[in-house]
Formats: C-alpha cells, structure tokens, sequence
C-alpha cells in the first residue's frame, strides 16, 4: 500500500487518506464564457504527467496538497493548503 | 520404485517417531519429519495425482512446494501441497481430481481423447447457446481440483501489520547473510522464509559448521526476527509485502527490502517427461537428504552440469544404483568424478539426449529411449530404468522483483533472466541474482545487506562493502534446457495444465505469437504454480519458433499472488464500521426491526405483535397524524459552523441565504456541486450572531463535512467547522399532540410566538441541555430535540414516561417516508438522481439566484436559460395500487417517459401518492401518466399538486386550533426497558481481562471531557494559565496523573479530559459564555477506552497500520489514525516495558470499537 506524507500528521498509508481531485482553478463565474465554465465543471485531463492534488487525512480532517507524478505515481511534494490560498470568487 | 535408505546423515526425519496414515484407503507408514509426498514416496507409492486435463498418472516433480500433481485432500481441506505439508499421524489423505481413486482413475480415457481436445478446444467447441449449458455441466464436472467442504467450521484467521528496517525475503546461504550483514549495522531485520526451517538449501555439501554457526548467529541476534512456513506472496507499493504464514497473513511496510528468493530447477522437455519416476535432480537430493528416500533402484542422470555428477557419486555412496549418465555434452567435464563413477559401473551415454520415457501398465516409469543430441533418429538406444533425474537448467525466482518494479534481462550465459534495474531500495543476492556459487552466495547476500543498511542510512560495519549493483560478481554459466519435441506429443510444458509443444505451437500458427496471447490461449503458467516450471520452456518454444532472441520474447507480467492463497487468510474481520446511535437499546426493547441506512442501524418500524408490517406502518403514521409519535434521527449530519465568516461561508456554500437569517430561526438548506446537480439537503439554524448549527441527510454527513472542510481549507474565511454527528442524539417528537408532551418536559413556553415554526431554541429536558429545532419534515407539529450522546437515555425515557399517557408511539424509517411523502417533500439521492437540479426538482425556492456567490450557481444560470429536461411532480391514484412500485417507468407513446422515485398509499388521503421524475410535457397538473408494472400491465395515474396533505401547512405551523382525536397506540409499547444510562454506562465498564498477563481493554467512556477549537484558542487558553501541549498532535499531563490530559489535534483544537467535572473544566466552559471570538466550544462525547498489557502492542498491530512501538514516549505523540475502519485518537503511555494505549473514537462507532478490540484480545489469548 503506499505511504503518504501528511504534512500534519506524518507519513500514513494511503487507506488513512481520501483522494479529492486535482486542483484546478475556478475561472471567474462572472467574467467566463458557459464553454469555459462547463469545461471547468466536467473536463479532466487524464494525461499522464505531474498533478496538483486535493488529500484528505481521514482521522483528522486534515486537507492538503500533493504534488504527485500520475504516470509514476511518484509523490514528488506535500504541502499544507495554504499554498492555494486564493480570493474568493465572491 | 521408491524406498527409505538406512539413517542419512543429517535426515531431518525422526524414526523413533512412526507416523500411521491411510491414502486412498491403504494404510501406510512414515516419520515424524516426513512431508505427505516423502512418506508416500518411501512407502513405494509413486501414483500420487491425476493431471489436471488428461488425468494421466503423476508423481512427485521438483518437491519445492510447486508439485501440484501430488495435491491431496485431507478431509474437508482441499489442495494440500503433499510436497511441503508435514505428516501427521492418522492423517487420511486421498488425491484430487480423479474418477474412482488414483490408481485406477476412470477418466484416463481422456488421455487417448487429447488429440481430440486441441489447444484452445473451449473457444473452438463451444458456440451454440442452445449447446452450452450441456458442456459447461460436462466440463465442471471435469474441472477443479479438491472438493470444499461447505460445512467447514468458520475460523478467523488473524491478520496483523508489521513494521521493519529490512526484510529478507529467502532463509538460504544468501539470504541468511544478508539479513545478518542488515542487522549488524542497525538495521531491524525481518528474515521469511517458505520453509519449514532455515536454510533448507539443498545444494551445499558440507561445510555445515560455517551453517550451523550463521544459523545461530541469525536466530541469536536481537534485530533479526524469523519467520518460517512463510510465504511473501506480494509486493505492494511502498515496499508493504504479504506475508502468508500458515496461520496469520502479516502486512509487512519495510524500508527497504532484499530479495534472496533463489531459483527454480526446471524440467527437461521429452515425450512423457511426466511419468512418475521422472523428477527434477533437485527433488531427489531433497529425498535423499532430508527424508532418506532413494528415488528408484536403477536410477539414470540426465546431467548437464559437473554437479550432476558429484550428486551421482552421492547417490551411490548411499546405495542408491545409479545405472546411466546422459550428458547432451560429448566432452564431460570432471575427468577425476567421471573416472569415480566409471570405477562405480556408471554408464555414460554422452553425446546424448532422453528423447522419450516409456510407461509400465501402472502409468509410471520403466524405460528411456535415447539418441544423439539434437538427432532424434541417430544412436537410438533404450535403457530400462525406474528414476530419471532430470538437470534442466535453472530459472531464477524474479517474480517478486518484478512485482517490485524491478526489470530483469535475459542472460545467455546464465541462460535465464536475471535481474537488471533495481527499484530504490530493492536488492537481490545469491541465485535469484544468478549467482551460485556457495561462497559467492555469502558474499553476494552480505553485499545486499550491508547496501540495505547503507541505503537507509545506517553506517555499514567495517569490512562491508554496499553495493547496489546486482552485477558485482560473476554470475553463473548454464546450458540452455534440452527441449525435444516430439511428433506423437506428450512432451509436456506445463504439468500443472497439460500444455505440450504442439499446444504451443499451434497456438502461434493460430496468431497467439506474443508472450502473453500466448499464455491465455493455451493456459500455460496459468495453473497452481503459476508457471513455476513452465513459463521459462514455454517463453523458450515461443523464441525458437518465432526465431527470436529470448530477451525479445519476454516474460508475462508478474502479478499478486506469487503463490495460492487460502480464501481464510483474505476473507477477514471487516473493516466497515457500523454506527449506531445511543438508543439502539430502547429500539430493541420495543421491537425495531432493523436496517442499514448508510452505515448506520435504524429502525425501519417497530413490530407489534398481532400487526403485519403494513399495519405496523400504518399505525405508526397514523399517531402522528392524530396524537404524537417519536423517531430517532441521531442518524443525521450534525455540524456547527463558528466565527465571523460563518455566514459568508454557508451562503457561498449552500443555495440560499443564511447570513440574513435571525438568531433562533431555521431555514431549510440545499447543497448542490459545481453541476448544480443537489448532493444534500438540510436545516440550518443560528444559534448565535457566529453560530450556527445545522444538519445533513444520514448518508451524507462524512461527505459533506468534508467537502467544507476542503472549501474551508481553500478560501481560508474566519470561521471553524466542528462536526458532531455522532457526538449529540437527537429525536423528532412530531404530532398535535408533541407540544403538549414537550410543555411538560421543558421549562419553556412552547407556544407559536415563543417558538414559531422553523424556530430555534435551547433549553434543558430532564435536566439536560437541549437544542430545540421545530420543524416540519413529516408535516405535523413537530420538534427536533438535539442532546449529547451520554445523555439521550435519559432524555428519550423522560419522554416516553410523560408520552406513555398521551399515546407516544416511535415510529421508524418507513413511516417517517409515507409522512414526508404527503408532504411532497422530496428525499435527495431517492427523488433526486446524479443528474438533477433544483429547478427539475421544483426546489427554485431553496435558490437565493441572487446571491454574488455560490457552489452550482454559475451551472444553475445556464441550466436555467435551458431549461429542465425532466420534472419532479406529484401524482395520485385514487385507490390502493401495491404491485405499483418506485423505478416503475412512465410510458408515453410507447417512448419511456419517467420513473416513479416515491410511491406510498396515504391511509389518512385514503388514495395511492408519490413522486415521478417526468419528462417536463407530462408535468402540468392534471396529465394523466401511464406506468408500467413488472407484469407489463399499465397503470394511469394522474398528475396533482404538492403537498398532498395539508396544503398551506396549517398543521405544521400550528395555526389551527388543537386537535383532538382518538389515539390508538399501544402504550406499553414506548414502556422504557433496561436501566437507566448511567446503570448501562455502568455494565459495560467492566475491565475486559487483567492487567499485565495479556492484554486488557479498559472502558473509560464515563470520564469527563471538554473541546474548544478555533484560531485563538490556544492564545485564550494560555491566558488564563493553561498549561496546552507546544506542538500539533501531542498531549500533557493536566494533572499529576497521566490519566487526566489535554490533546492538542491538530494546531487550534484542544481537548481535554479528567476522571471529574473539575472546577477547571467549570471555569473553561463558563469562560466562553458569553461566546469569545476565536474560541469555541465543541462538544466531546467520545467513547475512551485504555488498552494495556503485555500484548497490547499485538492486539494493535491487528487492528492499525500504524507503528506505534519506536514512538518515543517522552514525546507525548498524539496520533490520529484509523483503527479497524473508525477514526480514532491513540495516546501512547507509559514506560518502555509498561506500555497504556488511551484510545478515543466518535461514540457512535464505539460498540463497534470496542466489540472489535474485545475479539482480537480474546484470539490472541486462545492463541
């Protein structure tokens, strides 16, 4: 099983975690055209390459950031969330 | 004919212990020590098994635990390995897969038939439908090995998780260095081996001091753990390996692992290369070592290397007569051993190939023909013997290594693959690494144990030289296996499939060319052994036909399990935790019948005796319409949401407006995603000007709570998220008769300007604070009453005293249906699909459109100029339609139109309701619709207006005049049953063991706790001179006892606990009354238990994937983790030999917890 490293709760295996998408920026729902919104809302690459995910350390509620290579499944970095800290779309 | 030998030095078999055993019916007579395959042997028994397709007569092959022709059934114990499994005595063993015993199985017929049965035969044969329910009977009938035994006792076997340095995977010479190179230089070391004893390495002659002296040496040191009988069956991710002993799968996570899983003999290939009496060179070292077994007495070599030879001259030192040595090579290599054995009478046959064995009336060997190798029609002779010994060449063991990710290389002069690129962390030694030499092997597994240790860090003792390279030392030189195949077949592959050549090759000519295709179509390695001695020789026939090199042909892919598992070892406690709320007791005493929503128990009804189910419901509907009934709904979501943005928060995440809401009012909530499709749904209520309570559906709240969680986490707004789901209880009490029955309970006034409709208020009920939500979900006056989990007994029978006069009657899950039915309210996931919008929903109301901000908006305006493509209406049938039933399609112009999602006769409308997701031209009021039932039979029912019943809501506001009506309700139904929850507190705190001898489980629910969490938490605590851990996930001591605690989860939550209400917890919690900004409370019902004892640490590594035995305690760790599926807080105690566990979970996971933690604990003790 493979071990993820938590940036608060350490290194786990991968069971103590759920996985909550790749991390993609929301465009500006006021300024975007529909074309882009839906391609936001249903649209995933799946090629294979290095991604910006969404974890969730299960026990603690924990969110954060991996940087993961999908055609390696190698993590390459984890970071707490406020690496995304963006203004908010209201 | 096989036979035992007088005493062999160093035989591993005890002869003042005899062994009485029966096989197929005959008694026979082995020794302690004997496997089942080396009694059988040395009682002159050579039939052992049928194979698996042509039920031809077999033997013991390479006696390596990959003999699958000698599997044996032991009463209800199928596929025993007969080469491995011990004898024990008055065993009765019979073999499988044989019509009427082995010696005379009736199905040899099939043997003659095989021509008839060509290489894929069941893709060729079968393709009438009408046809194959006739052949699929015939072939299971042939098909399968062993027979189950259906009525086997159920026996959990234990699985566990482990945690080491290194793991060695092979207890040979290599392997055995390796592991003591690792541990020398620090590393915790976990040494496997399939064995039942170390270096059971066949292929050493002397020098058994230097063995005897490693062995003690290994099982001596302090870092090497060993595990015999053990098969690493796997290699997952991040170096975690199953390990399969006989009696518990262990899960080990190693930092780096070494691989000493040696090499496999592999047969030589000659029309009936089956028959027993021929087996593998290494196979009958193994008899003769070990068990004392001569192989036959007129014994011919099939020799290829010089230590064919010196394994001759052995075999003839022990009496063994070793007529004939065939040797493929014209020149021998040892002049000195050829002249010995010469000097013995042994006849060599050089120059030479078997090229085919010929069968005596009983099926085994009796002959050898023998020609020029590579002319199968030159110097043709016969030679009468009764044991072939077969040298085939090697193959080594890299099927691990793969798994790994590792890569191997085919090596010409080793004539196998051998291992190329290594994974970080991965190393090979000895003959899996293609060395094999002995010495070789010692140094080759003290270089991959010294580079384990490097690799991790550790300083490499003085003298080791790591080396990561698998290269480093000259690999072995081999002869390519002899393959002759043979016109009239029988030249077999795979014995575990009955593949020969021709199959192959057949198979090529059909365009199954590549490796893979190739094992599919024919089936070969896809047997017990998984290729074991059949997937080099197949690759090999593949290369020659298709004129390749053999690096080009390749290898299948390796894949879990390297070898079978028993279903006990992955069949196992499961690890879906089942929540109950705190009233699970009073719903049994009133006779719930169960059901599982999410994963929660709730009652579906309550049955009564001399009631159907139907009338049960009914009933149960009816007090609620006409007097007062009850329902726990602990089950929902319940969250809290505090600070300044709490408001901002929930308008930006729900559809509507909370922000504007007053404080003490509810409104109803809607969740939707991104789509805009509805995902949940709610009530929200302010508790205060940052504060606000709110609940979800049952199945939702994980869901839920932790999508906010990520929302919270991404846009970083000022406000904290508290989830209290299984912490606080909570019950409806709905009926015009529930304001009355709550008056008498409450000291406050209840009244409609007290507490409006969709009102919030808190109070205490028998003593016990309380939040009060009225609302409306089944359309009658009604209460939500939230109170903490310890004390919702106490609450629910301070009710069911007082309703006991008024009629009180619980209802459960299906008539709380029927009732929100009426109502037309909608439930999401049942009338709302992945698909659907508020607007198909008819939800607009629920959609503040106008708001800057919310999740689905964006979605919603677009599906909004489009339009719905499907509306959820209501519709009625005037009478009782009970064949009509949710899913059930509309039908319009014989196009399918919608689906019923609810559909419930209403007794009180006295006619058939329900909701259907229709096609938006079939919506207007009035439409009739056509459904069709299972039997094809239409149903018209037409289109009406929600709600139902109670169209303005009158009943639910309460603004009629009080009601009166006759309330048939069993009373002694609502009649408390048990004690009260402090007496049923009290049972189950009875310590589960003693301390110190094993391991004791110490229930610790009945201490007293306190939460506060938010950004300022830490800074108002320190304050007022609270002493809080420094660091995220520890925890101090708050008294001069380890008992009494505060947990810092996390950075801004803090949770404390003490065996009393102290005057500090008084002063903490009236401290933030007023509410402080930055500071909350959150409310700790958790279940607590301690776990102590010298097996603690065992029952653990049951249950939790986390190592917690290198924690330093003085560290004070607190750990979030998951225990047997429930996410739970550990606190390890103690001192290094005295170890406490204080284990903290949510309470409604707690039975579940502790029930699990009680089994484990009670089969280590048996154990």
């Amino acid at each position: 099983m493979k071990q993820l490293l938590c940036p608060l709760n350490g290194l786990r295996p991968v069971s103590e975690f759920v996985y909550g998408g790749e991390v993609r920026v929301m465009p500006d729902p006021e300024a975007c055209t529909d074309e882009q919104w839906s391609s936001y809302v249903f649209n995933r690459s799946g090629v294979p390459g290095i991604r910006r995910e969404w974890w969730c350390h299960i026990a603690s509620g924990f969110w954060f950031v991996v940087d993961r290579d999908t055609a390696t499944d190698i993590v390459i970095a984890t970071h707490t969330a406020d690496v995304l800290r963006q203004a908010s779309p209201a | 004919m096989m036979y035992r030998l007088p005493n062999v030095a160093g035989e591993s078999i005890d002869r003042n212990r005899p062994l009485l055993f029966m096989f197929e019916g005959v008694a026979y007579q082995g020794f302690a020590g004997d496997t089942i395959c080396a009694a059988l042997a040395a009682s002159g028994v050579m039939v052992m098994g049928r194979s698996f397709k042509y039920h031809r007569a077999r033997g013991i092959l390479s006696f390596a635990n990959h003999d699958v022709n000698a599997l044996f059934q032991i009463g209800g114990l199928p596929n025993v390995r007969g080469d491995v499994v011990e004898l024990e005595a008055g065993m009765e063993i019979t073999a499988v897969n044989t019509f009427g015993g082995v010696a005379r199985d009736s199905a040899s017929w099939m043997d003659k038939f095989a021509r008839f049965l060509p290489v894929g035969f069941y893709y060729k044969a079968f393709h009438s439908k009408l046809l194959f329910p006739i052949w699929e009977n015939l072939i299971r009938s042939f098909s399968g090995l062993g027979r189950i035994a259906l009525d086997a006792p159920r026996i959990r076997t234990p699985k566990r998780y482990a945690f080491c340095d290194v793991l060695v995977v092979g207890g040979g010479i290599s392997g055995l260095n390796a592991a003591l190179a690792a541990a020398e230089s620090g590393a915790t070391v976990m040494l496997v081996d399939e064995g039942a004893r170390l270096h059971s390495g066949f292929m050493l002659v002397g020098d058994t001091m230097r063995i005897t002296l490693l062995l003690s040496q290994v099982s001596a040191h302090a870092n090497i753990e060993v595990l015999t009988s053990t098969v690493a069956v796997g290699y997952y991710a991040d170096h975690w390996i199953a390990l399969m002993e006989q009696q518990r799968l262990t899960k080990v996570r190693a930092r780096s692992v070494i691989f000493a899983t040696g090499a496999l003999e592999q047969p030589a290939v000659f029309r009936n290369n089956d028959l027993p009496g021929i087996l593998l060179m290494s196979a009958a070292l193994r008899l003769l070592r070990r068990h004392a077994v001569a192989v036959g007495r007129h014994v011919v070599i099939s020799a290829r290397t010089t230590d064919d030879y010196a394994a001759a001259l052995e075999f003839l030192r022990h009496g063994v007569a070793v007529t004939h040595i065939v040797d493929a090579r014209t020149q021998t290599a040892d002049y000195e051993l050829t002249r010995r054995l010469k000097e013995r009478g042994v006849t060599f046959l050089t120059g030479r190939a078997v090229i085919e064995a010929h069968a005596d009336s009983k099926g085994c060997l009796r002959r050898i023909t023998v020609a020029k190798a590579g002319a199968i029609n030159e110097n043709v002779t016969s030679v009468d013997c009764d044991a072939l010994l077969m040298s085939g060449g090697w193959t080594a063991a890299t099927q691990l290594l793969l798994q790994a990710g590792g890569t191997v290389r085919f090596d010409t002069g080793a004539q196998m693959h051998l291992p190329e690129v290594l994974p970080p962390g991965i190393f090979v030694a000895g003959r899996v690494n293609g060395i094999f030499d002995v010495k070789a092997r010692a140094i080759d597994g003290q270089r991959a144990g010294y580079s384990a240790a490097a690799y991790l860090g550790m300083e490499v003792k003085d003298g080791g030289t790591p080396s990561s390279h698998p290269g480093a030392l000259a690999r072995v030189k081999n002869l390519p296996t002899p393959i002759v195949a043979h016109a009239r077949g029988k030249d077999f592959i795979d014995f575990d499939e009955d593949v020969q050549v021709r199959d192959l090759e057949h198979a090529v000519q059909e365009g199954f060319d590549s490796i893979e295709l190739l094992k599919r179509y024919t089936t070969v390695g896809m047997g017990p052994s998984q290729g074991k001695h059949s997937n080099t020789n197949a690759a090999r026939v593949l290369a020659g036909i298709r004129k390749v090199s053999a690096d080009q042909v390749g290898l299948t892919t390796a894949r879990p399990m390297y070898h079978p598992v028993p279903m006990k070892h992955l069949a196992g406690r499961g690890f879906t935790p089942e929540r109950v709320t705190p009233l699970v007791a009073r719903h049994d005493a009133l006779g719930a019948v169960w059901m599982l929503a999410s994963n929660w128990r709730r009652p579906e009804y309550y049955a009564v005796a001399n009631e159907t189910r139907e009338q049960s419901i009914a009933a149960e509907v009816a007090a609620v319409h006409e007097g007062v009934g009850i329902i726990d709904v602990g089950t929902l979501g319940k969250l809290e949401i505090h600070g300044p943005d709490a408001g901002a928060f929930l308008d930006r995440v729900y559809s509507g407006r909370y922000s504007d809401l007053e404080v003490g009012k509810t409104r109803y909530a809607l969740l939707l995603d991104e789509a805009g499709t509805i995902v949940d749904d709610g009530v929200i209520a302010r508790m205060g000007e940052e504060s606000y309570y709110f609940t979800t559906t049952t199945g939702g709240s994980v869901a839920v709570y932790r999508e906010l969680l990520r929302w919270n986490a991404l846009w970083g707004l000022r406000c904290s998220l508290l989830n209290v789901t299984g912490h606080s209880a909570a019950v409806n009490l709905a009926g015009p008769r529930s304001r009355d029955l709550l008056s008498a309970l409450v000291p406050m006034d209840l009244g409609n300007d007290a507490l409006p409709y969709l009102g919030y208020r808190e109070t205490t009920l028998a003593g016990v604070p309380v939040r009060l939500l009225r609302v409306g979900f089944v359309g009658e006056l009604g209460y939500e009453i939230h109170v903490p989990f310890s004390q919702a007994l106490r609450v629910w029978d301070a009710i069911a005293e007082e309703g006991a006069a008024a009629g009180l009657r619980p209802f459960g899950v299906e008539a709380q249906r029927v009732l929100r039915l009426e109502k037309g309210h909608f439930i999401v996931g049942q009338d709302t699909d992945g698909l659907t919008n508020p607007f198909e929903a008819r939800a607009d109301w629920a959609v503040r459109m106008t708001k800057p901000f919310f999740i689905g908006q964006r979605s919603l305006r677009i599906l909004q100029r489009r339009g719905p493509r499907q509306l959820l209406v209501g519709f009625e049938i005037p009478q009782a339609v009970p064949s009509l039933k949710e899913s059930h399609l509309a039908i319009d112009a014989g196009e399918i139109a919608g689906r019923i999602t609810s559909i419930a006769y209403s007794s009180v409308l006295g006619k058939t309701i329900g909701l259907a997701m229709v096609k938006p031209a079939l919506a207007p009021v009035g439409t009739k619709l056509s459904f069709r039932q299972n039997d094809g039979s239409m149903v018209t029912a037409s289109v009406c207006e929600t709600p139902f019943y109670d169209k303005g809501g009158e009943r639910q506001k309460s603004v009629i005049a009080s009601f009166s009506a006759t309330v048939k309700v069993a009373a002694s139904a609502t009649q408390k049953a048990g004690g009260s929850a402090d007496e049923a507190a009290a049972l189950s705190f009875a310590m589960h063991g003693t301390a110190g001898a094993g391991a004791s489980l110490e229930d610790r629910r009945q201490r007293k706790r306190i939460g506060i969490k938010g950004p300022l938490a830490a800074a108002w605590l320190e304050q007022r001179g609270i002493t809080i851990p420094d660091r995220a996930n520890s925890w101090t001591a708050i008294t001069s006892s380890e008992n009494d605690v505060v947990m810092r989860l996390g950075e801004s939550e803090f949770f404390f606990e003490q065996s009393v209400y102290a005057e500090e917890f008084k002063t903490l919690a009236s401290g933030l009354t007023p509410p402080v900004p930055g500071v909350y409370p959150v409310l700790r019902e958790d279940r607590a238990f301690a776990l102590s004892g010298s097996l603690a640490d065992d029952v653990l590594a049951q249950v939790c994937n986390v190592n917690f035995r290198p924690l330093i305690l003085s560290e004070r760790h607190a750990i979030m983790t998951m225990m047997v599926g429930v996410a739970v807080t550990v606190v390890p105690q103690g001192n290094v030999s005295h170890r406490r566990y204080l284990i903290w979970c949510d309470p409604s996971f707690g039975d579940y917890l502790r029930s699990s933690l009680a089994a484990v604990i009670d089969g280590l003790r048996t154990s």
